[in-house]
């Protein structure tokens, strides 16, 4: 009985978590803000519903499984590289060198130290 | 040796990969583990162009202690987190660039800092300087850059040198 609560609890606490990511990708007013939604569904969110299905399996049905761990894993290794991507994008367009922080000893962000080719559009 | 080297670039990732695929079929049958070891051989051998030098942990042990560190973090963050996102007014958050000077000089340890930013919630790392000598980090919320900063210094790169260098 006790872990009918606890595996309930894990799934509210999931849902309201991944509410609230998606809640975020709505309200919030500019696209880089916007990208903090989508990474907090994925580890509240998505870990809640993990555990819940770990307690479930082990305790309800006498069958642990340990493929959550793993959805965790590739999650955790998955989600930062397309952050990564999706930020790169917006740097790329929408950004300039002026308009971010001072990139240290460096001088220049790599997204925007790209060598000034002619593109086909310009020759013609 | 070099022979050896050469076939079996990294033997963590190997071992890791066979672990691996164990888990995902879930049998613990002599089966998978064998299909599991010939991927494990496989896939670091034809993946060594795009990862050419040697990984190094000096202390392995410490990484129990930071993945502990981390998932507190993203509890505790999401919470916080959360409540911006439905009690703050747009109007009244501060997002900010903030860029990160970096102490670490290898690129697997610069790139966990990385995903450990994005993970935790509140922060994404968006890019990296063109020589690899600082990151550039988004907050959602920030009164006070400088703080965040030295909080990603303090908690996650310190022990990151520790670990890698």
């Amino acid at each position: 009985m006790f872990y009918e609560y606890l595996i309930a609890g894990f799934l509210v606490m999931a849902g309201l978590f991944g509410f609230v990511g998606s809640f975020g990708l709505l309200k919030l007013n500019d696209p880089m803000s916007r990208l903090h939604a989508p990474t907090k569904a994925t580890t509240l969110g998505v870990g809640g519903v993990l555990l819940a299905s770990m307690l479930h399996g082990a305790m309800v049905e006498g069958d642990p499984s340990l493929h959550e761990l793993m959805i965790t894993l590739f999650l955790f290794l998955t989600a930062p590289v397309t952050a990564l991507f999706i930020a790169k994008v917006h740097i790329h367009r929408h950004e300039t060198n002026k308009s971010l922080p001072k990139a240290g000893e460096d001088g220049i962000w790599a997204t925007h130290d790209v060598a000034e080719t002619s593109t086909e559009t310009d020759k013609a | 040796m070099k022979l050896l080297r050469r076939l079996l670039p990294h033997p963590i990732l190997t071992l890791l990969l066979t672990l691996a695929w164990v888990l995902l079929t879930s049998t613990w049958t002599l089966n998978s583990l064998v299909f599991g070891f010939l991927l494990g051989l496989l896939i670091p051998f034809l993946t060594q162009p795009y990862w050419p030098q040697q990984m190094r942990l000096k202390k392995p042990l410490k990484i129990i202690e930071y993945i502990l560190i981390v998932l507190y973090d993203i509890v505790v963050a999401n919470v916080i987190v959360a409540r911006i996102v439905v009690f703050k007014p747009n109007a009244k958050r501060q997002p900010a660039w903030i860029a990160v000077p970096l102490d670490l000089l290898t690129p697997e340890a610069i790139s966990v800092l990385a995903g450990t930013i994005t993970m935790t919630p509140g922060t994404v790392a968006a890019d990296v300087s063109a020589e690899g000598h600082a990151l550039l980090v988004h907050c959602l919320d920030a009164s006070d850059p400088e703080a965040v900063r030295d909080e990603i210094k303090q908690r996650y790169e310190r022990r990151l040198k520790e670990i890698f260098e």
